[in-house]
């Protein structure tokens, strides 16, 4: 590595830059809007073909290490004819400023106007980022209502897992992707390219319809929604002639073909994580019943131990990062974790780079793992997350840990020199009670006294976190009904009480939770469908911004907002949210096919009512969830009986000095 | 760092840290042609070489000028004062220079700036060395067609710090000078200071010990 891979910023000459540099010192953390990250790349705008501008609807703190976006930003600016930059939600402060002087959403990375790109790709992990998602197009310039929108306007692409019911942003977005981006930017990408180069026939409206008939891009404007009089769904129909019924997910299989992030984005401003995460596996068959991304990434697909050996060592070395994440939906249950942590922790022992792995696996084997990955000195937080409280509710979300385990793992932990863990638990979960939720209290307590006694210390702590349920879409749970805020505020409450019942015991437990309210305007996004997209554009219309932030969010704005616009439905937001739905129900989201078969999804959710536990299908037969058959998939997993190839550790190479001059 | 292979040093103790340390940073928004760092290493090497890998690896826009072997002293001290360019476009010179007569005519200048303990009144005069109007300025960056003054400073380095924007504070202060558009300022060059009132690279001291790795 000798030139760095960022040129000088050449003075694009579309850029807005000159308005917007004038408008920073106003600002907070300024820094955020500036680009020139290493890794980031500008080219030269008249010799791209095909123009992507990726937004990760958040601040650009939380936004820049995202993963997805990161690896479509590259996979796409690989491409010599295809330009990519990136945009983040600003904040209110510049939103302001930006409206005033009349500057547009921009890309920090050559700062050119969001609306002069071909397609607009947006990244969502959440659906608290719809406002955002309507601030963006705000701001662009381009017109808010996909149907309102012309030829000069960027096809709007959602995707992330969000896009699995999109039907909440469908009057906004002009097309979601389900699954795997990698390929499927490439797919549009090969559609926009040649549509543009026989010279745009028929408009946007042909590109959409080329884009739909690939049957992995859903066009919602070509679907008619039709309701019951009560309300409900009555069917979802294309309105065009060979546009498909179901559109299909997208599926990466060969992990070992798709090696990205390679050059990493390095920010100069702080972010909330800096490090070079990698992936080691997508997909989890545990079958916990309320984990979407648990559902809808199946089947499993490891990336090799070799290939993720490489992609530390390059990663490490481009972009100087000190910290690793090996990251998946259960990093332990890599077919060969063991040797990859231990590979690792050997290759960068006494090189000050620390390795981490996010522990929630509930076993003996997850502190072995970490205490290799602590050789270096640097001990890594572990948490557990046994999600209920009781035994009855752990066997309703399928999440096989009994209570013996959890203590003889918290207890390992402590004897092995961990002073603290961290316990992760739902609330608001189908079928719970009050005394489901005051078992952790006890779980706790007896963590604490199992911990005491095995050390014969007092300096030992746990930190009891929960977070709300929300039931989303293609899950077992997506017919269940959610709990109203002050049931799951009053539980908390309870909650927190018990822990403190007993006052030398309740002083070693830490206590975190996010209250229910915002939970509630989730699972009204994340079960809704096209009505809903009145309520958030009322939020939006009113101030809404930042949802995902408590600081910004404001529940009564959306209780309000419900309650203007969904009568005129003759719905409102407890039909969407403490509502069960029934087998027979049409849900807005069965015309997107995540693989899963909704037979198999009822089957496991009444499954869960009578605590029935569901087992992992990479070590016990197949269990029919559908995946595999309908999206023609294997689980792909190891042991592939390799090690990590020995490798120059950092540390010994010197200075990197280049070889040609830089100016 | 890491990116260019410098063996750094690290502090001992529970969470290490590299030992790298910024003298006098400019603000947040200000450009800045001089600054300076001292990091310490675990082995010597050759300064070019370690220039050369530093500049590759940072972005483009942080340029490594030059890297000395420190001959002994704190970096800091040799921080007497700093130089700084500030352009005001929209404000004509004439105006400028009013506002900079009654400014050097003042025996104190108090202003206000809100800083970590909150908000503090202090003297924006005193650590003036030289403020002046440039005569016959070279065109400004950005837009050329309007009116733009600029200003050439030299503050000395005190505490609390007078930085150029508690001078545009006090030029308020003493002639209601108030810039349409946000200033654009550069420091040009800090250091120490000589009796004439000229700033001396810091790195001088060091220069001739540059060869002995």
């Amino acid at each position: 590595m000798s030139v760095p891979s960022t040129p000088p910023r050449p003075a694009a000459a579309n850029s807005v830059w000159p308005r917007l540099e004038p408008l920073l010192p106003q600002v907070t953390k300024p820094i955020q809007y500036v680009g020139g990250e290493l890794g980031a790349v500008v080219k030269d705008w008249d010799t791209a073909t095909v123009r992507w501008a990726l937004m990760y609807p958040d601040a650009y703190e939380v936004g820049l290490p995202n993963q997805g976006v990161q690896i479509l930003y590259e996979v796409l600016n690989e491409l010599p004819d295809v330009l990519a930059e990136r945009t983040y939600a600003v904040w209110p402060d510049l939103e302001s400023l930006m409206r005033t002087h009349g500057v547009p959403q921009f890309t920090v990375d050559a700062h050119r106007a969001v609306r002069d790109f071909d397609v607009f790709g947006i990244s969502f992990s959440t659906e608290l980022g719809y406002t955002n998602l309507l601030t963006a197009i705000d701001l662009a310039g381009i017109p808010m209502l996909a149907a309102d929108r012309t030829d000069a306007d960027p096809v709007i692409v959602a995707g992330g897992h969000a896009a699995f019911n999109p039907e909440p942003i469908a009057d906004f977005v002009d097309a979601a992707v389900l699954g795997d981006g990698e390929e499927a930017v490439l797919e549009i990408t090969t559609i926009v390219r040649e549509w543009k180069s026989e010279g745009s026939p028929g408009g946007r409206d042909e590109l959409l319809l080329r884009l739909a008939r690939t049957e992995s891009v859903y066009v919602p404007r070509f679907y008619d929604v039709d309701y019951l009089p009560d309300g409900r769904i009555q069917r979802v129909v294309p309105n065009r002639a060979d546009v498909p019924f179901r559109v299909h997910k997208r599926t990466t299989m060969d992990l070992d073909a798709w090696p990205y992030p390679k050059k990493p984005l390095v920010p100069l401003a702080e972010t909330v994580h800096e490090r070079y995460a990698v992936e080691i596996f997508r997909g989890c068959t545990r079958g916990c019943r309320f984990c979407q991304a648990g559902m809808i990434t199946r089947p499993v697909r490891e990336r090799s131990i070799t290939t993720v050996g490489q992609m530390v060592q390059q990663g490490l070395e481009f972009s100087g990062f000190h910290e690793v994440g090996l990251l998946s939906l259960s990093s332990a249950d890599h077919s060969e974790i063991g040797d990859m942590c231990s590979g690792l922790a050997e290759q960068y022992a006494g090189t000050n780079v620390s390795l981490s792995l996010p522990s929630t696996r509930v076993d003996a084997f997850n502190i072995d793992l970490a205490q290799e990955l602590s050789r270096n000195g640097r001990r890594t937080g572990l948490t557990f997350a046994p999600e209920g409280g009781s035994e009855r509710i752990r066997k309703v979300i399928n999440k096989m840990v009994s209570e013996e385990d959890l203590i003889r793992t918290v207890v390992t932990a402590y004897t092995n020199g961990w002073r603290q863990v961290k316990l992760y638990f739902m609330c608001g979960l189908p079928t719970e009670t009050d005394d489901d939720v005051l078992q952790i209290a006890r779980m706790a307590h007896e963590v604490i006294k199992a911990g005491r006694a095995a050390t014969g210390s007092k300096d030992i702590r746990c930190t009891v976190s929960i977070g709300g349920f929300v039931p989303k879409p293609h899950t077992p749970f997506q017919w269940a009904k959610m709990e109203r805020p002050e049931v799951i505020d009053g539980r908390l409450r309870m909650l927190k009480q018990e822990i403190n019942s007993d006052r030398s015991l309740g002083r070693a437990i830490g206590f975190r939770y996010h209250d229910g309210e915002p939970s509630l305007i989730e699972g009204l996004l994340s079960r809704g469908d096209r009505r809903v997209g009145a309520v958030i554009r009322r939020v939006w219309e009113n101030g809404g911004r930042f949802d995902g932030w408590s600081e910004h969010f404001s529940y009564q704005r959306w209780v309000d907002a419900a309650a203007e616009t969904l009568p005129a439905f003759g719905v409102d937001l407890d039909w969407y949210t403490t509502r069960e739905r029934d087998e027979l129900e049409v849900l807005p989201w069965d015309h997107l096919d995540s693989g899963l078969d909704k037979d198999w999804l009822w089957k496991d959710w009444q499954d869960s009512t009578s605590e029935y536990e569901q087992d992992d299908c990479r070590w016990t037969p197949c269990f029919d969830c559908g995946v595999c058959p309908s999206m023609d998939t294997e689980i792909q997993i190891g042991p592939t009986g390799q090690k990590l190839l020995p490798l120059t550790p950092l540390n010994g190479a010197g200075l990197k000095v280049p070889t040609h001059t830089h100016p | 760092m890491r990116r260019a292979g410098v063996p750094i040093a690290f502090s001992q103790g529970f969470s290490p840290h590299p030992k790298i340390s910024y003298a006098s940073a400019a603000p947040t928004g200000v450009a800045s042609e001089a600054e300076y760092l001292e990091i310490g290493l675990r082995e010597p090497v050759d300064p070019e070489q370690l220039r050369a890998a530093l500049d590759a690896a940072l972005s483009p826009g942080l340029d490594i000028m030059d890297a000395v072997v420190a001959s002994g002293g704190g970096l800091a001290d040799r921080i007497e004062a700093s130089h700084w360019r500030i352009e005001l476009p929209e404000v004509e010179p004439a105006v400028l220079d009013r506002a900079v007569a009654a400014f050097t005519a003042a025996e104190e200048v108090q202003v206000e700036r809100m800083t970590k303990q909150g908000r503090r009144t202090f003297d924006a005069r005193a650590a003036v060395i030289s403020i002046d109007v440039v005569a016959s300025p070279q065109t400004p960056s950005g837009a050329a067609a309007v009116p733009c003054a600029i200003l050439e400073l030299v503050v000395r380095q005190v505490t609390p710090s007078v930085r150029p924007d508690d001078v545009l504070s006090g030029l308020r202060v003493v002639a209601d000078l108030e810039p349409p558009v946000s200033p654009r300022v550069i420091r040009l060059a800090q250091g120490t200071l000589t009796a004439q009132g000229a700033i001396v690279d810091p790195l001088d001291a060091d220069r001739d010990g540059a060869a002995i790795v």
